[in-house]
């Protein structure tokens, strides 16, 4: 009941910091993609390089956050941007990278080869087939990568709190800071609800841009 | 035209280089449809795909209508032929009619033109275009499919067609089925095509000429009754089979062995008498009763003996109805099954036009055997 009355005390803040937290996850992911789709899709066309590229998409996500948010200080700092916004936007990215890109390379991979074959052999070019078949057969996959990065950096976000990034961690900070725990769970609940709502919006997402001819094969398939 | 030169793929290099077609040389005239035939790792396959650099060779050259295709651009190559496959490949995020336009939205031509093409090509491949062009893949049968992937490859009407295996993906009797209509098909558009299998029958049935092979070398490359009267080596005898005197009785026709002006004729309106006389005059064991063009029946001494009245009333009907394109297989089937040895061959409006016997069916087969065939003699001294 405390957490509620804190809640409805301070709904500004709260409306606030959650638009705060929104905006830089909303940041982070629009970003990643920018980044993660396209080179998903070149280290398709290039074996060697794909297994590099992953890997090092893997490192980044194996690193604890709030390391990560500490290495981006000193390597920040020259430009000013040290602390902030930046470098947990910046953290976010590079954390989202291994779902986007894994997701969108194994998502053409996993497109049928006689597909591929059936495309090449009719006279489409490499850009060709991309788009009309490759791209459209892997972007519920491909949704389905950025659905998991979307909800992990909501999670992550909150720590960035720690750097100055603002976001509901700040609720989370300053309610361990004053030991008062109606603040703590605010915080948490919010985060919470953010990162199931927008799990829920992104399942959505993924049933919208499966293409048609899928949905109805799928359909028969399972009666 | 398609011309292959010295034709050599090497796959890989060093200690592990593979040679899946080595020194192949022949060539596919225009408008014929030629076999690769032989069973899996024998270069069939990777010689189609060389032709149109789905695979790029290693050695010797490749012309398709005087172009070297290894001076043409890979993409717009692959859109002047036609490109057909066993797990056919369709799209299943496309419509039918999307899936069919493939080439010639490739090659940009406007949608009105898409639309008819579209829809003529659904109707040659018996399919319903209303009930079918806005469907999907996925809702479309195993045989529905493949006829797809046929219509898909013959949609910007290229002068070549490289199919491999396109009707393997389906059960027997649909095969049949699509096998008939692609030949009904291909007697009407003339394509030069490439066709791979590793299916004996369907190579007999399909093939104007069957180019085999072996260890990735061309082996043997005649037309099919050559191929299974003359095979050149053991291998070729044994892919062709032990019951190839039986396939070669399923290529050839009716026409060619029937006797179109047979002696042995009368008309309707003979008596009987007179009917006897002609037959134990000339030794003819039997006698075709013609009315109006058309073959009443037989008669036989015996029918005619004692009998005042015309040969009309007396004939026999002919117990099957047999064409001047149908395959001695077919025939001598009838004959064995009614205990015949001569049949009467009628024209579509059920017109007589010929005999064919027992004895002109087993010459035939003799004269393929013994290589002794003129046209095949011809063939060889070129």
């Amino acid at each position: 009941m405390e957490v509620w009355n804190y809640m409805i005390n301070n709904a500004a803040r709260c409306f606030a910091l959650t638009l705060e937290h929104m905006w830089i996850v909303g940041v982070a992911c629009t970003l990643a993609i920018l980044i993660g789709v396209p080179i998903g899709v070149v280290i398709t066309r290039n074996k060697s390089l794909a297994s590099k590229v992953i890997g090092t998409a893997n490192i980044f996500m194996t690193t604890p956050s709030i390391a990560l948010f500490g290495i981006m200080i000193p390597i920040l700092s020259p430009f000013g941007y040290g602390l902030g916004k930046v470098p947990a936007i910046v953290a976010l990215v590079l954390y989202s990278q291994l779902p986007i890109i894994r997701n969108t390379y194994v998502a053409i991979m996993n497109v049928p080869p006689e597909l591929v074959d059936a495309g090449k052999g009719l006279g489409m070019s490499s850009w060709r087939r991309l788009r009309e078949i490759e791209i459209p057969l892997a972007i519920p996959v491909i949704i389905a990568g950025l659905r998991t990065a979307a909800v992990m950096s909501i999670g992550i976000a909150a720590i960035a709190a720690y750097i100055g990034a603002g976001g509901l961690g700040v609720l989370i900070q300053q309610g361990i800071g004053r030991s008062y725990a109606p603040m703590i769970l605010a915080g948490a609940i919010l985060v919470s609800v953010l990162a199931i709502f927008v799990d829920a919006f992104m399942a959505g997402l993924e049933y919208l841009v499966t293409p048609k001819g899928i949905k109805v094969g799928r359909r028969l398939r399972h009666g | 035209m398609i011309t292959y030169e010295d034709v050599t793929k090497i796959f890989g290099g060093g200690p592990d280089a593979v040679t899946a077609l080595k020194d192949v040389s022949f060539e596919i005239k225009k408008g014929n449809l030629v076999i690769f035939l032989g069973p899996s790792g024998c270069g069939k396959t990777t010689l189609l795909r060389v032709t149109n650099r789905l695979l790029t060779l290693t050695r010797g050259s490749i012309t398709v209508n005087g172009q070297d295709v290894m001076s043409a651009d890979p993409v717009r190559l692959r859109q002047t032929m036609g490109y057909a496959i066993q797990q056919i490949g369709l799209f299943p995020n496309k419509t039918i009619a999307d899936n069919i336009s493939t080439v010639p939205r490739l090659l940009g031509w406007d949608r009105k033109r898409i639309q008819e093409r579209t829809d003529e090509l659904l109707a040659m491949v018996q399919l319903e275009p209303s009930a079918f062009r806005d469907r999907f893949p996925a809702e479309l049968s195993g045989g529905q499919q493949q006829r797809i992937g046929v219509a898909r490859c013959l949609a910007a009407d290229p002068e070549i067609l490289l199919m491999d295996e396109p009707f393997g993906a389906i059960d027997p009797i649909n095969r049949e089925e699509i096998q008939n209509e692609f030949l009904r098909l291909q007697r009407k558009l003339k394509k030069t095509i490439a066709f791979v299998t590793h299916d004996i029958h369907e190579a007999i049935k399909m093939g104007d000429k069957i180019a085999i092979f072996q260890d990735g070398k061309l082996v043997q490359y005649d037309k099919p009754e050559t191929m299974l009267a003359q095979p050149k080596n053991q291998y070729i005898a044994d892919f062709v089979g032990a019951d190839r005197a039986l396939k070669v009785l399923g290529l050839i026709r009716v026409e060619e062995v029937m006797d179109k002006h047979p002696p042995n004729v009368v008309k309707a309106d003979t008596m009987a008498d007179e009917a006897l006389r002609l037959l134990e005059e000339k030794r003819f064991r039997h006698l075709v009763v013609l009315k109006r063009g058309k073959a009443l029946g037989y008669v036989h001494p015996r029918q005619l003996k004692h009998e005042s009245v015309s040969v009309a009333g007396l004939a026999v009907p002919y117990p099957v109805k047999v064409y001047a394109d149908m395959a001695l297989k077919d025939v001598m089937s009838y004959m064995l099954m009614h205990d015949m040895r001569v049949l009467a061959v009628m024209d579509e409006d059920g017109n007589f036009t010929g005999t064919v016997t027992y004895d002109q069916i087993q010459k035939r087969i003799l004269e393929v055997y013994s290589g002794e065939d003129e046209e095949e003699t011809a063939e060889k001294t070129k």
